[in-house]
């Protein structure tokens, strides 16, 4: 064997080579119900982004003659107990229902990587004050927390992102500190602690930069639970205000019309909800599992 | 020795806490390696070869605690501060044995090389992957410029491992602690590796604590041989001496050991029992339960190394062994 002759094949080809079917780039090992999910999301997520400017009519546009008035002409999903045009409703409030949940993962993320990374390095005492801290935190359910600090601050979307972006973190946390103590103690770290780099940056560029695939994963699990909490809270009155479109607040608002016999507010609003978390969450299960894989 | 030496490694004790209890690993380490010299530290594994070198590198593992003194040109290294600590790394550098374990797969090697450099020296990034690709060519890579844009998984160990002998000496270090260099790699590589990483030491004047397992090795690149046995140095002496002749008996029996190429043998001698570490050595000499020369006193009181014949011996009857630890009469 002569080392100049050992040249590793092209990632690309093998991949072809081994599995023929379709792949993304980011989505490789995640088969069609990873690819299917995929594009759910990234439709939710564009409806988030441009849902508010495509409004057929204006969301929040009362006129209590038309309550409950079914499909018509171009009003494709009818109208709410107010009035208001049903599918610019949803349109309008995928916005929010989208945002709530990134926020949160945005936040819980960086909070629980951070501890999870910075109790891994130092352990020792500081280990078991995070982790005595973070035990602590797990007793508060979620929806406890968004109430208390609703309470602090008044009720509305930021108090209930910051309530379960500190929710979550114990979880986070608590998984990705095993994943960082395991990559600790592996031999690279080791080498180039004794090149001199310092440990923020040993962590920064290269311990969390192999944490990824279980950040990713983690992440697309946490947005799944963060939404159908979000809407929980909006649920019941606690996250986004009315008038303000929001699906969870929908399903609320729309839970007197239930009760009327036009129960479509809610069962439209709970199904798009539904939608987006099934397949978050079996995108997540896919990522989960193509990271132990890895890591195996 | 007769400058003051760049390396002064002396009593030096490590304890590892292994489930819950404190292990001791290293016992009574002393030895000590001039500017430019090289030493070769010798054993079987778990007898705490590479833990001194770690010790020596600050790189032991959380929670061990290290007793006697480290000192580099002079200075205590245990004392170091975490900034002075960083500022010490580019005088010492260390090629590990797994040199793909000791990479990160996700960096490349160009990134691998040169982050040291530009971050704590503060060298331009061109300029410091001008400097790896010279060393990169000093090893016997030609290619420097495609090597550093690639990953590690498309290098071979062999090629790898010459890459890591690369970055040790990119911030031109004074000391370079070599932990089994090429017990990972193929024995043509292994050649290769070797003869790359004593003609690099010799041009560059630096000092090496070399590694292995391999006695051969051992005497071919480096001046001086220690003998360690279960976290302790049992016998320090000149390479040349160290084969013909031995002062204790456990390098008499490793030595005994190795097959040679002069000779037929129907089977190889061998050292009776297992290797101990450090913390199941019995009270008095750690070698006792598996010497062919103990006697009840042995266990009693555990020698101190002593001056014998231009080595250093840590055995209480070296003096009355000396001349009968000829190779062929070890083993029972």
């Amino acid at each position: 064997m002569t080392d100049a002759a050992v040249a590793a094949p092209n990632p690309t080809e093998s991949a072809g080579a081994v599995d023929r079917s379709f792949a993304l780039p980011g989505l490789r090992g995640t088969g069609s119900v990873g690819h299917v999910s995929a594009i759910v999301i990234a439709v939710a997520v564009l409806l988030g982004v441009v849902g508010p400017w495509i409004t057929p009519h204006a969301p929040n546009d009362v006129d209590l003659s038309r309550a409950y008035l079914a499909a018509s002409g171009d009003h494709y999903l009818g109208f709410d107990s107010q009035g208001r045009d049903l599918l610019s409703r949803l349109l309008a409030g995928a916005r929010t229902t989208m945002l709530g949940p990134s926020v949160v993962v945005l936040l819980g993320m960086t909070f629980g990587t951070v501890l999870a990374v910075a109790s891994a390095w130092r352990g020792g005492r500081f280990d078991t004050i995070v982790s005595a801290v973070l035990n602590a935190l797990f007793a508060f359910p979620a929806i406890v927390l968004a109430i208390l600090v609703s309470v602090i601050i008044q009720p509305g979307l930021p108090a209930a992102t910051i309530a379960l972006s500190i929710a979550y973190t114990p979880y986070i946390a608590r998984v990705l500190r095993s994943a960082a103590l395991r990559e600790r103690s592996r031999d690279y770290i080791a080498a180039l602690e004794v090149q001199g780099l310092g440990a923020v940056r040993i962590c920064v560029r290269h311990l969390v930069r192999n944490l990824v695939p279980l950040i990713v994963a983690q992440a697309t699990i946490l947005f799944g639970y963060a939404m159908v909490d979000l809407a929980a809270i909006s649920f019941i009155g606690l996250g986004v205000q009315p008038p303000q479109a929001d699906w969870g607040v929908m399903v609320g608002t729309g839970q007197s019309g239930v009760l009327q016999g036009y129960p479509l507010e809610s069962l439209a609003s709970a199904l798009c909800i539904i939608v987006v978390v099934v397949a978050v969450n079996l995108l997540g299960e896919r990522l989960t599992d193509r990271a132990n894989e890895a890591n195996r | 020795m007769t400058t003051d030496p760049l390396l002064v490694v002396d009593g030096l004790r490590v304890h590892l806490p292994v489930g819950g209890e404190s292990r001791r690993v290293l016992d009574d380490v002393s030895f000590s390696i001039g500017a430019g010299e090289a030493l070769a530290l010798v054993g079987e594994s778990g007898s705490g070869k590479s833990m001194t070198a770690r010790a020596i590198a600050r790189i032991l593992p959380p929670g061990a605690v290290v007793t006697g003194s480290i000192r580099f040109d002079g200075t205590d290294v245990a004392a170091l501060s975490r900034s002075a600590l960083r500022a010490w790394r580019s005088d010492v550098a260390v090629v590990f044995q797994d040199a793909r374990a000791h990479t990160n797969p996700v960096r490349s090697i160009g990134d691998f090389m040169t982050e040291a450099l530009v971050t704590n020296a503060g060298v331009p990034a061109k300029q410091a992957r001008e400097r790896a690709v010279r060393l990169l060519d000093d090893v016997g890579i030609a290619d420097g410029e495609r090597r550093l844009r690639q990953y590690p998984h498309e290098l071979s160990g062999g090629l790898l491992q010459r890459v890591m002998i690369a970055t040790a000496l990119l911030t031109e270090p004074k000391l370079l602690l070599a932990d089994e260099p090429t017990t990972a790699l193929d024995v043509t590589t292994q050649a290769d590796v070797v003869g790359i990483l004593d003609e690099l030491r010799r041009e560059r004047n630096m000092a090496l604590l070399f590694i292995t397992h391999d006695l051969e090795l051992a005497g071919a690149m480096c001046d001086r041989t220690a003998v360690m046995y279960a976290g302790q140095l049992v016998e320090e002496r000149s390479s040349s001496v160290l084969h013909d002749d031995p002062l204790h008996p456990y390098s008499a029996g490793l030595v005994a050991a190795r097959p040679r190429i002069d000779a037929v043998a129907a089977r190889l001698a061998a050292i009776p029992g297992r290797p101990r570490s450090a913390y199941e050595a019995p009270p008095g000499c750690a070698f006792t339960d598996r010497c062919v020369h103990a006697e009840p006193d042995c266990e009693l009181t555990r020698p101190s190394l002593a001056m014998l014949d231009g080595g250093l011996v840590r055995c209480h009857r070296a003096q009355e062994l000396r001349g009968r630890l000829s190779s062929l009469e070890v083993g029972p």
